[in-house]
């Protein structure tokens, strides 16, 4: 259950994707999920698939890995798909009394199904191949020209890295609370939605708490070590770009122009 | 009333890059009313080996038998496995979330299926057990102290009423009077109602004074498993699996090099202090 969130989990590995420099998977994963959004065909579909495929393969993360995060959302793809199937104009396909199902329908909720899972696993490929902190750090220097206009980029950054961070940890916890709540014979799977919702007050409640006290002690540790901010603050290993991400850019912006020649031509 | 582990293997992570192999062929018979005690390193598979025991884990490959019936056979309930087989794990204050300390303690009677007031009933008396002053009973559970917060979380395991107790390091972060309260209660449960109770502990001294039969974890395996003396014996090689002795027994070896007359197996301060006393009389 919650076990199966992927989303945000570091896979260690040693591959190309890995090595790469943060911003470079950052604006990666930004172009893919514009690309995302501009395909309405087939043909950009297939490119599209074709890029991620070999993503995944050059990040050597295996592919079930990447599918358990889809997992997470199922129920909103579930969501999305009968709405688009039940709620669009367009040529009648079928129809069963009030329902009516049309041939724009399909398309449409077999398209969003496809972006939103596509939107989950690209990202997914960014979070499973570059540990939080170097995310951040690659966010922090990216973002770094938001500074002039006032922007507190480092404080959100820190505040990004720590909500990540945490991820696997809180995960941990509602693992151990729910096996220590199981052993006093609590239910989490039978019932009905109410049912479960009421059952999971043993797991919440603690949870909570346990979240919050972890919140307060990091407050604590970070200013006992006098933790002020971004400003005057140096990196142990700055980011610099090497050959190899050069190259991934050109990939990059290729394939972006790629999916913009196709829709303007298509 | 026997539980059987036979030839457990546990895996983490299995069918990714990051599989550990966690506990390997553990075989173990626990009988009624022993008191054991499970040591090992951090990272041993202590904590992994003791969720085999009421079915919170199933095992990649062997068998978890309670009663001589297999527990993973389907037919099993584990809810009832759980309801004879009570664990508490480390830092079990962090599992309260009812509004008052008496209504955390019914939550595992009630899941058992009893009404309101006989889940009361054992409420009262596992709090009873667990030497919690009555003005508490309606307090909120976050408002008491650590080793309070602990008691309580002990006795909503208690009000299950286990035949097997199971505690991963019941005293951990607890000052000695804290640790002495909570091994003596557990003790007397063990004596008085003959509840079986199995205790993970990092500590020799608590080990060496109140358990009857100890085991030691190495990297997954039962490197020793005897009374607490046979165990302390063989403090060298305790020492290369990152463990010791008791500091009493280190102390009765010296002495014994300086050529006194002392049983060096003395584990407990209390026989150390007998075997000292004869040694000077002679």
């Amino acid at each position: 259950m919650l076990r199966d969130i992927t989303i945000g989990q570091y896979y260690p590995e040693k591959s190309v994707i890995h090595s790469l420099d943060p911003r470079v998977k950052l604006a990666g994963a930004l172009i893919f999920i514009v690309s995302v959004f501009l395909f309405e065909n087939i043909i950009g579909f297939l490119v599209m698939t074709a890029f991620l495929a070999m993503c995944i393969k050059l990040s050597k993360v295996p592919f079930k890995y990447m599918v358990k995060g889809l997992k997470a959302i199922l129920v909103i793809l579930i969501l999305t798909a009968v709405l688009n199937l039940l709620w669009s104009p367009g040529e009648t396909l079928v129809q069963f009394s009030f329902i009516r199902i049309t041939k724009q329908g399909v398309y449409n909720s077999l398209y969003m199904v496809i972006r939103l899972s596509y939107l989950v696993i690209g990202t997914s490929i960014m979070t499973l191949t570059t540990t939080p902190t170097r995310l951040t750090d690659g966010m922090e220097k990216g973002l770094h020209f938001l500074n002039r206009c006032k922007v507190p980029v480092h404080e959100i950054a820190m505040m990004m890295s720590i909500a990540l961070r945490f991820i696997p940890i809180l995960m941990e916890e509602t693992d151990k609370i729910m096996k220590a709540q199981m052993a006093r014979g609590a239910d989490f799977e039978s019932g009905n939605i109410f049912q479960k919702a009421k059952n999971m007050i043993p797991l919440l409640v603690p949870l909570f708490v346990a979240a919050w006290r972890r919140a307060s002690d990091l407050a604590m540790a970070m200013e006992a070590r006098c933790y002020h901010g971004g400003e005057g603050r140096t990196k142990m290993k700055p980011l610099k770009y090497q050959q190899m991400d050069k190259k991934a850019y050109g990939v990059l912006f290729f394939y972006l122009l790629v999916m913009i020649v196709l829709k303007v031509i298509l | 009333m026997s539980l059987i582990l036979n030839e457990v293997n546990y895996y983490y992570g299995k069918g990714t890059n990051l599989v550990s192999h966690a506990v390997k062929d553990v075989t173990l018979t626990i009988e009624d009313g022993e008191f054991i005690g499970i040591i090992g390193h951090t990272g041993s598979g202590k904590s992994t080996l003791i969720q085999h025991m009421n079915g919170l884990l199933k095992p990649t490959s062997g068998g978890v038998y309670y009663n001589g019936r297999d527990v993973h056979d389907g037919s099993f309930k584990l809810k009832e496995l759980r309801s004879h087989v009570g664990i508490v794990f480390q830092y079990p204050e962090y599992q309260l979330f009812e509004a008052t300390v008496f209504d955390d303690v019914c939550f595992g009677p009630k899941n058992q299926g009893l009404k309101d007031n006989e889940a009361g009933l054992v409420a009262f008396e596992a709090l009873r057990d667990m030497h919690i002053p009555p003005e508490m009973y309606y307090q909120s559970p976050f408002e008491l102290s650590g080793g309070q917060k602990r008691l309580v979380a002990i006795a909503g395991v208690l009000a299950m009423k286990p035949d097997m107790l199971i505690l991963d390091e019941p005293t951990a972060g607890l000052d000695p009077r804290g640790r002495k309260e909570i091994l003596n209660l557990l003790s007397r449960l063990n004596r008085e109602k003959h509840i079986t109770v199995v205790l993970v502990s990092h500590s020799m001294e608590d080990v060496a004074e109140y358990v009857n039969r100890l085991i030691v974890m190495d990297k997954g395996s039962i490197a020793f498993d005897a009374t607490p003396k046979e165990v302390f014996a063989h403090y060298k090689e305790l020492e290369t699996m990152g463990l010791a002795a008791p500091k009493v027994t280190y102390f009765m070896h010296q002495l014994k090099e300086k050529g006194w007359q002392v049983d060096t197996s003395a584990i407990t301060v209390e026989e150390a202090k007998k075997s000292i006393l004869a040694a000077i009389r002679r």
